[in-house]
């Protein structure tokens, strides 16, 4: 009786359900249509930039050599790279040690400390722009690698989602692996490291992507050309190629690639790690 | 009695065997000590590179600082500049319009869009992805996209509109439409990720409610306002206090601005950030910026007391 009342309301929904599906896929198509049109028009000849057409009639290459040879891309992108890469691994080992120690080990004053990490979620760049310049200037860091890579490092961000993946752990774990005269290194290092392998990697991913767009902190403290990072090589470059959209498509495709890759491989981490932090 | 005090010996004894104490320290105190020691990197990080910068900002506002990094303390001047200098009130004008619009654009889009994925469709994580990958790209990148769509007679965008017959429409060229081009980018770039928090939020509800609610006779639109907006509380505030604390900051605003419109056509776009940045680095005028950054401080601390005031702290419990 209750199955076949069950098998007429899913087969009374289904033309409702299509509809659904329908409207979705519409929208869905318009959202991603930006991108594939930056796409389309990388590979347009400068005559056809202005066409309406997605699929290009000539499709050709010269764009991708004219930004490369034009403008020094690949340093650019090198930059944006090293200091993702860089920011990252130091902020995962950083984020993770604090992590460790907001969520297992006792000591006076650890819960002040995690209300005052928590309390700089406020805290965002623009707001503090001025004085971080004056400071990272103070400290002889403008123009440097050191630079871009140190004030990024640090957020409660990562902090905050990897205590939250370390109070599930249970803690008899630990607590058998220092009976066994672990010290609480050994401990962090052989047995939380691992077991956080799957929050580390969506981390992972989220702060490469952060970095690898990063462009406001590039632009205040880099004049020096040869230190640039990509975003800001690309904004660059369209100052000087202001009408000529099928290069700056071209680039923008450059500069898009790794973060659209990235997502391809790594989506169900990225989205892992931005639905936990949305989870108190 | 006698066979716990026997465990105590034991476990006594295991330890003084295992561990003599080494650096003369108990264990818990070397728990201190190492607690300290994991969280000193990114402490002093945190303190160093957010927290002095905050504070200093703060104070930065009551000095006059040169090119050579001297300061001068001007007292109150730089506030009382603020509100006599046009520029800055417009850019004030153009935050508040674009937080007011920003915040509610961003939340329903979002709501809607998990809503909408949420439900037993084909290909429903192929379509989730497509809402959210604009969020991947670099806000520069998509401020390039954009304006080429929109370019003047060239964009594909433009072009539309002209072959309606709407007459050639300079979207980012015009201050009545420039800040409203620049908030539907910010928007459609946006609402992928708040789309993925309301799924959070929305699996998190247990589907008895709706099996509950349907055998009672409840349509959809009633099972929204009855079971999935008040359990929803939690995932909605969270989403209202990031949108407010970036928006009022200008976080990823600034670099759209920057590609789109530079805070043109006459200071229409011009958000309090862009201002900021343009007196601080431009200018040099250092002194006068971090005043103004103050002053956004302010409004943020403003917006989110009215937001824990309106919604008890994420409860919104108005009965």
């Amino acid at each position: 009786m209750i199955s076949t009342n069950m098998r007429s309301r899913s087969e009374y929904l289904r033309p409702k359900r299509l509809i659904v599906f329908l409207i979705t896929l519409v929208l869905a198509l318009l959202t991603i249509f930006p991108l594939l049109w930056m796409i389309s028009a990388a590979f347009k000849g400068p005559t056809e930039t202005s066409s309406n057409n997605l699929i290009p009639l000539a499709p050709t290459f010269a764009n991708f050599t004219y930004v490369f040879t034009q403008v020094p891309f690949l340093t650019y992108m090198l930059n944006s790279f090293l200091v993702a890469v860089s920011v990252t691994v130091i902020a995962l080992l950083f984020h993770s040690m604090a992590a460790y120690a907001l969520s297992w080990l006792r000591f006076p004053g650890r819960d002040v400390i995690f209300l005052g990490i928590f309390s700089t979620f406020l805290v965002s760049l623009p707001i503090i722009l001025v004085p971080l310049f004056i400071l990272v200037k103070t400290l002889g860091l403008l123009n440097s690698y050191g630079g871009l890579i140190i004030p990024a490092i640090f957020n409660a961000f990562g902090i905050f989602l990897l205590r939250q993946f370390y109070i599930t752990i249970p803690k008899e774990l630990g607590e058998a692996a220092v009976l066994d005269g672990c010290s609480l290194w050994q401990v962090y290092w052989h047995l939380i490291l691992p077991l956080s392998r799957p929050i580390m990697s969506a981390l992972a991913v989220f702060f490469f992507l952060a970095n690898w767009n990063s462009f406001l902190w590039p632009l205040t403290i880099t004049s020096d050309q040869n230190l640039w990072m990509v975003q800001l090589g690309i904004a660059s470059f369209q100052q000087q190629y202001s009408s000529s959209w099928n290069y700056i498509m071209a680039a923008s495709t450059v500069a898009a690639l790794p973060t659209l890759l990235l997502f391809f491989f790594f989506q169900r981490q990225l989205v892992e790690s931005i639905k936990s932090s949305g989870i108190k | 009695m006698s066979t716990t005090s026997a465990i105590r010996e034991k476990n006594g004894v295991r330890q003084t065997q295992e561990r003599p104490h080494r650096r003369g320290l108990s264990r818990k105190h070397r728990e201190w000590i190492a607690g300290y020691l994991f969280l000193a990197p990114d402490l002093l990080g945190l303190l160093v590179f957010l927290a002095a910068p905050m504070i200093i900002s703060l104070g930065l506002g009551f000095f006059e600082v040169d090119g050579f990094g001297n300061f001068s303390f001007v007292g109150l001047n730089n506030y009382q500049l603020m509100f006599s200098d046009q520029q800055f009130l417009t850019s004030l004008r153009v935050t508040l319009t674009y937080v007011f619009l920003v915040v509610p654009g961003i939340f329903i889009t979002g709501l809607l869009l998990a809503l909408l994925v949420k439900q037993k469709i084909p290909f429903v994580g192929i379509l989730r992805s497509m809402f959210f990958i604009p969020n991947v790209v670099s806000l520069v990148v998509v401020g390039f996209v954009w304006k080429f769509m929109l370019a003047d007679n060239i964009g594909l965008l433009s072009q539309l509109v002209q072959s309606l017959g709407l007459g050639v429409i300079s979207w980012l060229g015009d201050p009545r439409f420039a800040l409203g081009t620049v908030l539907c980018v910010v928007i459609w770039f946006s609402m992928g990720y708040n789309m993925i928090i309301f799924l959070a939020g929305l699996q998190e509800i247990p589907r008895e409610y709706y099996e509950a609610a349907n055998i009672d006779g409840a349509g959809a639109w009633t099972a929204f306002w009855n079971i999935t907006w008040p359990l929803l509380r939690p995932t909605s505030f969270f989403v209202l206090l990031t949108l407010l604390v970036t928006s009022v900051s200008g976080q990823g605003g600034f670099d759209l601005i920057y590609v789109m419109t530079k805070g043109g056509p006459a200071n229409s776009t011009s958000l309090g950030i862009f201002y900021i940045y343009q007196q601080a680095f431009l200018f040099g005028r250092y002194g006068y910026a971090a005043a103004m950054a103050s002053f956004l401080v302010a409004v943020m601390l403003v917006a989110t007391i009215i937001l824990f005031a309106v919604t008890k702290g994420g409860r919104f419990d108005f009965d």
